[in-house]
Formats: C-alpha cells, sequence, structure tokens
C-alpha cells in the first residue's frame, strides 16, 4: 500500500457546457478518491485555445490532477478516459520527488510567472470567443 | 561580393571567440524539474517552425536536453505547442 504521485491533464471537448464539464469533472475527481487515492491539487484552465486541431475541434477544457494513487490504479483511470466521450485526450504522467517540490512551490507562488501565464491565457480567450462558435457547429 | 564574404570569414571566428563560454543553465540555476505545461518557458528551446533546438546552440547538458525534449513532447501531445508550425514566437 504505498501511494505514488501522479499528475493527469484531460483535454474536454468544447461542445460541453460550463454545468457538464464540472460535472465530468466531479467524476474523475469522485474516482480518484474512491479506489483509495488523494486528490492533492486541481488546476482548470478552462477554455483554452489548440495548438492543433483535435477530433476537428480548435479549441478544448483543460483540467490538471495532481493526485496521489496506488499504481494499478493509473490503468482503471485511464481506461475510464478512453471510454468517455467527453474525453478528447488525456496525459498521465508520474511524478519524481523534484516534480512534487516544482508544484508545491508553484501553489505557493514562490517559483513561475503564474501571473503572466494566466495574463497570457486570458488573452487568449479572446480569441476563443470568436472560435467558439466554429466548434458548435459540427 | 566576393570580398564582403571574405571579410566575415575572417572576422566571424574571431568574434565567436570573444563570446562567453556556453553552459547549461539549468545546472547553473538548480533547475531539477522542467515543467511541461509552461509553455512560456519551453519555447525558449525551439526554433521558430517548433523545432527542438540542438544542445549546441543552447548549451544544455545531456541529462538536461534529454528533459527539455521530453517535456516538449509532452507539450505537444497536450496540444498546446504545435508539433509543425510557422512564425512560432
Amino acid at each position: 500500500m504505498s501511494l505514488k504521485n501522479y499528475e493527469s491533464v484531460i483535454i474536454l471537448t468544447p461542445v460541453l457546457s460550463e454545468q457538464q464539464m464540472q460535472d465530468a469533472v466531479k467524476g474523475y475527481r469522485e474516482l480518484i478518491t474512491e479506489q483509495g487515492g488523494k486528490v492533492i491539487h486541481e488546476n482548470n484552465w478552462g477554455l483554452a485555445k489548440l495548438a492543433y486541431p483535435i477530433n476537428k475541434k480548435v479549441t478544448g477544457f483543460y483540467h490538471i490532477f495532481e493526485f496521489q494513487a496506488e499504481p494499478e490504479f493509473i490503468a482503471t483511470l485511464e481506461l475510464s478516459y478512453r471510454r468517455d466521450e467527453r474525453v478528447m485526450r488525456f496525459l498521465t504522467t508520474a511524478l519524481d520527488k523534484h516534480a512534487v517540490i516544482y508544484n508545491e512551490r508553484k501553489r505557493k507562488g514562490e517559483i513561475g510567472n503564474t501571473k503572466a501565464a494566466e495574463a497570457a491565457r486570458a488573452k487568449k480567450k479572446e480569441e476563443i470567443e470568436l472560435i467558439e462558435t466554429e466548434d458548435l457547429e459540427d | 561580393m566576393a570580398q564582403t564574404k571574405e571579410t566575415n570569414f575572417v572576422f566571424a571566428p574571431q568574434t565567436r571567440s570573444l563570446n562567453r563560454k556556453k553552459y547549461c543553465r539549468f545546472k547553473k540555476s538548480g533547475i531539477k524539474y522542467i515543467d511541461y505545461k509552461d509553455v512560456n518557458f519551453l519555447s525558449k528551446f525551439v526554433n521558430e517552425q517548433g523545432k527542438i533546438l540542438p544542445r549546441r546552440i543552447t548549451g544544455n547538458s545531456q541529462k538536461y536536453q534529454k528533459k527539455v525534449a521530453e517535456a516538449i513532447k509532452r507539450a505537444r501531445f497536450i496540444a498546446i505547442m504545435p508539433f509543425v508550425t510557422d512564425g512560432y514566437k
């Protein structure tokens, strides 16, 4: 029973409403905790522009889970991502000790120009509003 | 035309030798983990086409060049960095 640190980024399809997106995220949060894992931190980037189209969509909802779980649980989690049509793409990575320290410090705002990153993201949001209609038509 | 080429050839190595020696910025500043979600940082290690710059240009040590490459590839997969593009940056 040793828990490992993981980080999981999921990109949800932009056709969902804000509420549906929250529901999807909530489902995974519960799945992690139900299976003996522990969610350490979550970060929702909201609707963001993709660098290239995925499934003919140019935007997506980004959500990042940082959690502790048993290694066997990752297969379960990824299987449910694959079965879920709302998830366009996912990436789960194991975090080493340096990564855990980095994430903790980042949360405290000690490192990383998080403000600059958020400003950049906010700027991109404006662009997205123009594109958004494109995705919904599909 | 031929003259300018010649002068360039003569002066280029000299100015080059005046430059400081390259160093690994991760070793120097003690960065242990490279975040694949930090696009601003990773974009320093790619050219305008979005290709990963070689070590001979960035000066990274092999250990950190591998980590940079891994981080960029992850960033590409989650679509926060392009695989191919023009006029990136």
